[in-house]
């Protein structure tokens, strides 16, 4: 299984998603083995804008750099080479990702996904507050017959917390940085999820819909810390 | 070869294993039954209904009511291991938690019931249909008429329906019917298909993808999915509902070639076995009785002839049971 999911991810990478079978047989693209000991020495130019804790920072004024500790490896990866590739315009991660070979990226990679795990949120079901608009659009989408949004969670996982390596997760991500990347799928400078799903969803969500998201799922984790924390005092009595 | 002669011993069995009323048994044996006459077409036209708001809900016990129908739509794995024995919620097929037009939703199904099916050749209740998809779709047992469960979901499809015409065909009901093509729905363009646009979030081996014990998207085939009775195991059923409502926020996106070849791809793999089944002798028989129309149920596939196992997934009971 595991195999089967680097070699897709690998397809995917390539734009090749629909021949990776052929792919397979012939034994071409062999993903590489990532190293997080070689990965930190590749990192040294990372750490200035995703802080040597990996958890980035939200700049209010500016652009806020992500949290990369705990994302999936493989998600990682297909980013840093999308950027190179120009399927992510990134000005400011351009020349960096430029500067690593695609060992380094196997490696910063697995460096980043292991510094730390990205927080488990709860995964059992509760039902959306109709009264609270970002808590509705997450759980249960816009499907009016212009937006066609689906929730969020319905890819991104319950709470946001993402889905394998395809589907990132969300809460606790940078609002600055969730935020920027919705304007880049709707300005196009970000076209690199597998078969254009969130750049169609993107155009959709008008300008306060995506900030107000973009606060939801930053806030999230502690939101539900708040939320369940008298509760599980409750529990223990 | 859709009329098809009921026999007394199925007849019993169906009502004894299906739970179906004994309206069937009264019917005089030997009359031509037709196990395959769909709904009527929901009517072309512009969409115009508009469900309420879940914020107008009142809180009173008609309101809380409502929302556990509304909890159980949306998470019907709350019932597994009871009447659910596989990995499916309703609104995986019925978007919107049942909602969204053209995708088979609540409130143009609530005013149309009771109405004749041809799948069980009598006239449905509501509570009936929706105990089809537990015994289906579900690929489980269904909730007892009267039971919280099937109330609250009932409820919850009323209040749904407000304002919604009684007896009245609605456009957006259902699944958009797609026009046959001429190079018909094949199994092999449907694998590519597959493979670029559906693997992403369904797996490659139609698995689905879990989050914890989290069911995320759902599995398309095996013992997880929908079982060779259910309504989306039929090609032209499942084309429709890709076409209008597949890849998840890209609806009418794929030809109606690529909906029909996916269409066929994925209803060609294995899955739970057909609860009528267990009321007929051989898979001959249920093939032939219950399957005349666009499916592989009993058709050879790869070498495999496909429902013939006495695998009925999760579900409790055995063949005979």
């Amino acid at each position: 299984m595991t195999i089967i999911r680097i070699a897709s991810g690998v397809g995917l990478l390539l734009g090749l998603a629909s021949v990776q079978a052929s792919a397979q047989a012939s034994g071409q693209a062999q993903p590489l083995e990532g190293d997080a000991e070689r990965g930190q020495q590749a990192a040294g130019v990372c750490v200035a804008c995703h802080q040597a804790d990996g958890m980035g920072m939200d700049n209010p004024n500016g652009e806020s750099w992500p949290r990369l500790a705990g994302l999936p490896a493989a998600y990682i990866e297909k980013q840093l080479h999308d950027i190179k590739a120009g399927r992510r315009e990134s000005a400011t991660m351009m020349p960096f990702a430029n500067m690593l070979d695609d060992q380094q990226i196997a490696d910063v990679s697995a460096y980043y996904a292991e510094m730390a795990a990205w927080p488990t949120l709860p995964t059992a079901y509760q039902p959306a507050d109709p009264e609270d608009a970002a808590e509705w659009l997450a759980n249960r989408g816009d499907w009016a017959e212009d937006s066609m949004i689906p929730a969020c969670n319905q890819c991104h996982g319950p709470n946001g917390q993402g889905v394998g390596d395809v589907f990132p997760p969300l809460a606790g991500q940078h609002a600055g940085y969730l935020e920027a990347q919705l304007e880049a799928w709707r300005d196009g400078s970000r076209h690199n999820d597998p078969n254009q799903l969130m750049a169609g969803v993107a155009e959709r969500l008008d300008e306060a819909q995506i900030a107000m998201i973009a606060d939801y799922y930053a806030t999230l984790p502690m939101a539900l810390a708040e939320r369940d924390a008298p509760s599980s005092e409750e529990d223990a009595q | 070869m859709s009329l098809r002669t009921s026999r007394p011993l199925m007849a019993a069995t169906l009502v004894a294993t299906l739970a179906l009323s004994p309206a069937a048994l009264a019917q005089d044996e030997g009359v031509e039954r037709d196990y395959q006459i769909p709904l009527p077409e929901a009517p072309e036209g512009e969409v115009t209904f508009q469900a309420p708001h879940e914020r107008d809900l009142p809180d009173n016990q008609y309101g809380d009511m409502v929302r556990k129908g509304r909890d159980l739509f949306v998470n019907t794995q709350s019932l597994r291991g009871e009447y659910v024995y596989n990995e499916q919620n309703c609104a995986n097929c019925h978007l919107d938690a049942g909602r969204l037009a053209n995708s088979a939703p609540m409130w143009a199904s609530f005013g149309v019931y009771p109405a004749y099916r041809g799948k069980n050749d009598k006239v449905n209740t509501l509570s009936e249909r929706i105990q089809g998809c537990f015994t289906y779709s579900m690929n489980g047992t269904p909730p007892p008429t009267g039971s919280e469960p099937l109330v609250a979901m009932q409820t919850y499809l009323h209040w749904m329906s407000t304002g919604a015409p009684i007896n009245e065909s609605l456009p957006g009901r259902g699944y958009p019917k797609l026009e046959a093509t001429e190079q018909g729905a094949d199994r092999a363009r449907g694998a590519e298909v597959y493979a670029a646009q559906c693997a992403v979030c369904h797996g490659d081996e139609g698995q689905g993808q879990t989050v914890g014990e989290r069911q995320v998207f759902p599995p398309l085939w095996g013992d997880g999915a929908y079982n060779w009775g259910a309504g989306m195991h039929r090609v032209n059923t499942a084309a429709n509902f890709i076409k209008a409502n597949m890849p998840l926020g890209k609806p009418y996106s794929l030809t109606d070639q690529q909906a029909w070849d996916v269409a066929a791809f994925i209803n060609g793999h294995e899955r739970p076995q057909d609860p009528r089944r267990r009321t007929l002798e051989t898979l001959e028989e249920t093939d032939a009785t219950f399957h005349n129309h666009h499916g592989f149920y009993g058709d050879e596939i790869d070498g495999r002839r496909l429902g013939d196992h006495a695998d009925f997934g999760e579900s409790p009971r055995p063949l005979d049971g």
